[in-house]
């Protein structure tokens, strides 16, 4: 039999490019193609006005009040008031030190989150045991010739962040140790951590909030005082650790007996099995629910409001008291929900990317 | 057929009445066995039988509650000491490789070597792939277990035992998880590895392998050893009935 070669041809032309892709995706038979004009007509009735408000009929420019004439959203109350939403009451001219420490953060989470940088571990170990350190004297100051500043002069974005950065890198050590204890074979040790984690799980944060800040203070003597924000501090990583050692302990479970065997047979210690055998695996299934954590707890520090401590909601709230600004509440709460919206959803997408890297195949594992 | 009398005859493992429970379930009875420096065991037996349990008292994986357990000398109680120096002395095998997936091969075998024997991580790795060409994948080092296929996985697996230097190997169904054209690769390095003369106590149904390498036979039923025989007699002349009839189950095809 006589066989010719067939010749490679190029896909049929309403198959491929933009028409294909909404053949495909936006117009496959009748119901979808009516859904997505539908849709998409409700999508662009809001988005018009919505577009309109905010950027096109906004007023962008100026310094006062009366700057905003127009019918738009107007920013430039958000631009007079951006020093107190970024830095809180914190003294103008130390500026530069919240801003330093920022910097640093920035580099070192940049470093880290980046594939390409060296010595990986190093950066990893700066910024868990020296970054603090150096952030506290930057921040707090009464050394090193830096003026002092006292917490109650924290705030806006920059209070925000403290919250979180310290509740985040707080909790999830604390909460690696309350799983491991929740898991131990030593019934005094796991009660422990048992009562532990089911007592801050079973209280709202509001009610730690203010029995750290109402409550606590008249059970110490009375020369004996806590700075406020440090107690707000103990009681969100208290609290969020509860939550993350439960994450961590449904990780735990998630790995085969034969894994711990394994590590046993060879002679490893408990502690090496765990930090070099389970946990690498643990966490890396955990990724989804530790960074889940991570955003509630970024989003919950706002709660710090009710005990007067003034994270960039609550100086958006005193913002609209202004009586030189009244009416443009909805201003400052979209700028208040962008910022949080933007360091949540970084954190989200730093994890989808984390999982597809770190899946080196559990495939082959029976 | 019979390999050549190891050298010495000192004691490698040794089982005296020892008497395991799970809850009410009494799954070792009465154990007693002596394996010898060099010497190759089989132990065959139906499922549910206590042989895997007992290879696993002989590392602490399971605890017994009755009986001494003395490997290479070391009595194995509750001492932790005891149970690591033991577990230093004692490679195992499993019938799953439990291989440790975020680690590459060669990172498997380093690492028990690098932190329990605290070798220099250069050493560690030389010996490492000193030992994954014994097993004929020095070529996969840097792959991750995932990549592999069960027979070069469990190969690993062996490797990964061998670097830590044991007296003594217990195997674990190597085979059983393995697709049929794989089983040879293992059974091929295993025998190698018993002609080297190393202590092994295998779990297996390979009777040819049993053929090839035991030195004695050990047949458990119920909890029990039921027979205990050099190859030869324990295939062609078995004394008791249960292991007749279990012989002529699995050698029947």
């Amino acid at each position: 039999m006589k066989y010719d070669e067939q010749p490679t041809l190029p896909p049929p032309a309403n198959t491929i490019g933009a028409v294909g892709w909404m053949r495909k995706h936006l117009f496959n038979g009748p119901y979808n193609s009516i859904a997505t004009l539908v849709l998409g007509y409700f999508l662009i009735s809001w988005m018009i006005p919505i577009f309109q408000w905010s950027i096109f009929d906004a007023n962008w420019i100026g310094e006062t009040r009366d700057a905003c004439t127009g019918d738009g959203a107007c920013w430039v109350f958000i631009g007079a008031r951006l020093n107190q939403f970024l830095y809180g009451f914190y003294p103008e001219a130390e500026y530069w030190r919240l801003n330093l420490a920022f910097i640093l953060l920035m580099i070192a989470i940049v470093w880290l989150v980046l594939p390409q940088t060296p010595r990986k571990g190093w950066m990893a170990i700066f910024l868990l045991v020296i970054f603090p350190v150096i952030a506290f004297f930057l921040l707090y100051g009464d050394a090193f010739g830096l003026k002092q500043v006292e917490t109650h002069k924290w705030g806006g974005l920059s209070l925000t962040l403290v919250l979180a950065v310290v509740g985040i890198v707080a909790s999830l050590p604390l909460g690696i140790v309350l799983a491991l204890g929740r898991q131990s074979e030593m019934p005094i040790v796991r009660s422990v951590c048992v009562i532990f984690i089911e007592i801050w799980r079973g209280v709202p944060l509001i009610t730690v909030l203010f029995m750290a800040s109402v409550m606590l203070p008249l059970f110490f003597p009375e020369d004996m005082s806590f700075d406020k924000l440090l107690r707000a501090l103990i009681g969100i990583t208290l609290f969020q650790s509860a939550y993350m050692a439960e994450v961590i302990r449904g990780g735990l479970q998630a790995i085969p007996k034969g894994q711990y065997e394994a590590a046993d047979a060879l002679g490893l210690g408990y502690w090496q099995k765990m930090i070099l055998i389970i946990m690498p695996q643990a966490l890396k299934l955990m990724i989804p629910g530790i960074v889940n954590t991570f955003i509630a707890l970024f989003k919950d520090t706002s709660l710090v409001l009710i005990i007067g401590l003034f994270d960039i909601l609550a100086i958006g709230q005193a913002a609209n008291q202004d009586p030189n600004w009244i009416g443009f509440s909805t201003e400052s709460y979209l700028f208040v929900a962008l910022m949080f919206w933007v360091f949540c959803f970084s954190m989200s997408r730093y994890s989808m990317h984390l999982e597809r890297k770190l899946h080196t195949g559990h495939g082959n594992r029976t | 057929m019979s390999n050549p009398q190891p050298e010495h005859d000192q004691l490698m493992v040794e089982l005296r009445d020892v008497n395991k429970w799970y809850g009410e379930f009494h799954v070792l009875k009465n154990i007693n066995l002596e394996v010898k420096q060099g010497e190759k065991i089989v132990i065959c037996g139906p499922s549910g039988s206590g042989k895997s349990t007992m290879i696993r008292c002989i590392n602490r994986l399971e605890e017994h509650q009755q009986g001494d357990i003395i490997v290479n000398g070391i009595p194995l109680t509750e001492d932790l000491k005891n149970i690591e120096a033991i577990r230093k002395d004692v490679g195992m095998v499993f019938q799953h490789f439990n291989l440790f997936p975020h680690l590459t091969v060669l990172e498997n075998c380093c690492l028990a070597p690098i932190w329990v024997k605290k070798m220099p991580r250069k050493d560690a790795e030389a010996k490492a792939m000193e030992y994954l060409e014994r097993v004929k994948i020095p070529d996969q080092a840097l792959k991750y277990p995932g990549q592999l296929s069960g027979g070069q996985q469990q190969r690993v697996a062996i490797a990964r035992s061998l670097c830590m230097n044991p007296d003594v190997m217990l195997f674990d169904e190597p085979t059983s998880a393995l697709d049929p054209e794989m089983i040879k690769e293992v059974l091929d390095v295993m025998i190698e590895l018993a002609h080297e003369g190393m202590t092994m106590l295998c779990v297996t149904h390979e009777m040819g392998f049993a053929k090839t390498v035991a030195d004695r036979v050990i047949f458990m039923d119920g909890g029990q050893i039921v027979e205990e025989n050099e190859p030869h007699e324990f295939f062609n002349n078995p004394q008791h009935e249960r292991t007749q009839l279990f012989l002529s189950q699995i050698l029947q095809h």
